[in-house]
């Protein structure tokens, strides 16, 4: 098994702050990573789902644990080869669509050619090219988001990291969304983590899911989907699709009852 | 839960002793830069602080500058009043009414702008020598940020909730009464806690010209005849009147906002 | 123009109307207002005569430095301060208090530190206008979304990179509420503390005018003064308006 990114004994705790009394956010949880694989991560709100994310990214630092990507220890840095995708929208209001696109590239000093050329590759792969001299302001929430895909997506990251990408999305856009990102998967290579709530959306995408419990959030089961790599939303329509979503519902419904009645101390941390 | 209860306790005191912490610092600091200033520029620049202290004191403990401190403290008052009531009546009456806001909104914000100083001589034109002007100068400088804020509050009222209290059946003076207040009192009165530095600053420029008593006057003959001591002794007293004021209203404020 | 500014326009005329029609007829003392075309007249005469372009040129550049020592510093230290809560949290009630303060008190002060000359009304006009901009810096950036921060980690970009291509344009929208305030507060700073303590600029003009019981200069300066100031407001108005729409979603 060729390991991507990889974490041991993972725990983070919020200190106590402004007060409130220290969060056991998540952990302890192990994870391997494969290189080129789509793994979804679910769990019940408030399980510490998007905690992980950012302590794969280096965006936070484990309390406890390590944190390894390709080989080397992530350490409150992210690392080159990571790209992330967050839920909100992150495109930047003051830059066009291309310059939002190139920025990434810009900043790090890449030959213009270069970013011309694979600016205009991502922003027709993402079917923006219409777009290139809108501001976000103009497009819907669903374009804003294939912006903040193709600004990472010219990075050509090595483990692209999705944090409910879609989530503030209508079902539709969604599923073409998810289309989108399974094309982008196969054509690029890159690992993937996506980090969701959606049970049919981790299902669909997936070669592997991990369950997590309510929080602290640490592994409950992980289930193989076992789909084709060539795969797109019609997959839905499949017999064994349900059962997959059945299964994962039933070793997630008692944690997200748990979860309703857990107070919204991780919010805002 | 019992032990999660007195671990937020426990997180709450610990808040509150670095809040203290935090002041008691910043008294410090500011107290060291005084001194700092003191050694720099002089005497007859900048009191030393004990000077300004034994200045202070005595400014305070006699009845013979009192008459003073209570013309400047019934002015604020007075004009507070009238910056509040009048500010908030003109708020309300825009929020509510969205033509007429947006025809004033920057006529407000134009009138919060000006070097209202400019206009001093207007007043005592029209109010004459004495108390009425500077109230009237301290209200002007009040009544338009509490006017704004008033406005605002009453603009961004959650029209879900309007919504709810009309499928309630609620009627206006009901609605008023328990959605308007409610949900308008943090915003109005943080406008209130603009307004009232500003007042203050308003009636005290005023005392500076053609007054003979109040605080500003205090500090007019105390620049005149450069006397430093006093200069430094009124600029405390005021400086600490506005502070402990304020922080005593950002506190309520800070509750006030909490549930919203 | 909308509605409502035409609204407002017929509004401005209205009371401007009114006023002359009153002062014309008498309503209103002549010793406490003149009509608002004498008061025109005066300015224009006060300001076309020559007589106040020494008075002129020191207040507009004393506030011209003013203004981006107090843009400039404010941005800084308001950047500074919003990295540490816990000193904000220290210097909230003290900030909030600031303007009440009776700063010209600092004005002996400030002149043994900066010399006479322009130098102190500066210092005035400075402590005046820079902690708007302080406050408005750390509300702006507060409102900057904690996504744009985390995606500047992930760009890993330095601190000065962040703060320039990413922080600072995103809180613009939200600075221009502070640097309109730096601006009208460093012409307060300025031009009352020409009025209380100078002997020149066009605030002492004013109180000059003042004391000579001269109402046509006198009113004529401060409509003057209070047209520029509102016409500059008004033009940071539009740009922050249009700055704005770029944006709304």
């Amino acid at each position: 098994m060729d390991v991507h990114a990889s974490l041991r004994g993972v725990t983070r705790i919020y200190p106590a702050r402004a007060g409130r009394p220290p969060l056991h956010a998540l952990g302890p949880l192990d994870l391997d990573l494969r290189r080129g694989e789509f793994l979804s991560v679910v769990g019940p709100s408030g399980c510490g789902k998007s905690t992980l994310l950012d302590v794969v990214a280096g965006l936070a630092l484990p309390s406890a644990g390590t944190v390894t990507f390709e080989g080397q220890p992530v350490l409150g840095r992210v690392p080159e080869g990571i790209g992330v995708v967050f839920q909100e929208d992150a495109s930047f209001p003051w830059l066009t669509v291309e310059d939002n696109v190139a920025f990434g590239l810009r900043r790090a000093g890449t030959d213009p050619a270069e970013v011309r050329r694979r600016v205009d590759y991502a922003l027709g792969f993402m079917g923006l090219a219409d777009f290139a001299r809108a501001y976000p302001a103009q497009l819907s929430g669903g374009m804003r988001q294939r912006v903040c895909i193709a600004r990472t997506l010219v990075l050509r990251p090595r483990l692209i990291l999705l944090d409910e990408p879609f989530g503030a999305l209508d079902q539709q856009t969604r599923l073409l969304m998810g289309d989108e990102l399974l094309r982008l998967w196969r054509e690029t290579g890159a690992t993937v983590m996506l980090i969701t709530h959606a049970l049919d959306e981790a299902n669909l995408l997936s070669d592997r899911i991990g369950v997590m419990s309510a929080r602290p959030g640490v592994w409950i089961e992980t289930v193989q989907t076992g789909w084709p790599r060539d795969r797109d939303s019609t997959l839905a329509a499949r017999p064994n699709f349900g059962a997959v979503s059945a299964r994962l519902w039933a070793s997630i419904r008692g944690e997200s009852i748990k979860a309703l009645g857990q107070a919204r101390e991780g919010a805002g941390r | 839960m019992a032990d999660g209860a007195s671990a937020l306790a426990a997180a709450e005191r610990q808040d509150r002793l670095e809040a203290w912490g935090g002041v008691a610092l910043t008294v410090l600091s500011l107290a060291a830069l005084w001194q700092g200033l003191h050694y720099l520029a002089g005497d007859s620049a900048i009191a030393s602080l004990p000077a300004t202290l034994r200045e202070t004191w005595h400014l305070l403990s006699g009845p013979r500058y009192w008459p003073h401190f209570r013309e400047t403290m019934s002015a604020f008052l007075w004009a507070l009043l009238i910056a509040v009531t009048g500010g908030v009546g003109i708020g309300v009456a825009l929020g509510g009414h969205r033509l007429s806001g947006e025809v004033a909104e920057p006529v407000l914000v134009a009138l919060y702008s000006i070097p209202k100083v400019t206009l001093y001589p207007v007043v005592l034109l029209f109010f004459g020598i004495g108390l009425n002007a500077k109230i009237a100068f301290g209200a002007l400088h009040g009544v338009i940020p509490v006017a704004i804020f008033a406005m605002n509050a009453v603009r961004n009222v959650n029209p879900t909730w309007l919504r709810t209290a009309a499928t309630m059946n609620l009627g206006p003076l009901q609605t008023a009464r328990h959605i308007l207040v409610p949900a308008t009192i943090p915003e109005i009165f943080s406008g209130l806690r603009i307004g009232l530095s500003l007042t203050l600053l308003g009636v005290m420029i005023g005392e500076l010209f053609a007054s003979q008593r109040g605080i500003g006057h205090l500090l007019m003959t105390s620049i005149e005849v450069h006397d430093v001591r006093r200069i430094m002794a009124v600029v405390l007293i005021v400086s600490v009147l506005a502070v402990t004021l304020n922080a005593l209203m950002l506190a309520i404020d800070r509750r006030l906002h909490r549930r919203v | 123009m909308t509605k409502a500014a035409w609204i407002r326009l017929a509004l401005l005329a209205a009371a401007i109307g009114g006023l002359e029609g009153a002062c014309r007829a008498g309503w209103l003392p002549r010793t406490a207002i003149i009509p608002p075309t004498e008061m025109a007249a005066g300015g224009w005469r006060a300001v076309a005569s020559g007589e106040l372009n020494e008075d002129m040129a020191q207040t507009f550049s004393v506030v011209a430095i003013a203004i981006m020592v107090s843009l400039a510093g404010g941005f800084l230290v308001g950047f500074a301060i919003h990295g540490r809560p816990r000193l904000r949290r220290a210097l909230d009630p003290f900030l909030g208090a600031y303007y009440a303060i009776p700063h010209f008190a600092f004005y002996p002060l400030l002149i043994v530190l900066f010399g006479l000359g322009p130098g102190p009304l500066i210092a005035l006009a400075v402590m005046f206008g820079v902690v708007a901009m302080i406050v408005a810096t750390m509300n702006g950036l507060d409102r900057v979304p904690r996504v744009l921060g985390k995606t500047a980690q992930v760009m890993r970009l330095t601190g000065t990179d962040e703060l320039w291509r990413v922080r600072l344009p995103a809180a613009l929208p939200h600075l221009f509420a502070g640097v309109k305030l730096a601006i009208a507060y460093s012409f307060i700073g300025v031009i009352a503390g020409e009025f209380i303590l100078s002997t020149k600029g066009i605030g002492h003009a004013i109180a000059f005018a003042y004391d000579n019981f001269d109402a046509r200069s006198m009113y004529g300066l401060i409509l003057f003064v209070l047209l520029l100031v509102a016409s500059v407001n008004l033009t940071l108005h539009t740009v922050e308006q249009r700055l704005i729409q770029r944006r709304s979603r």
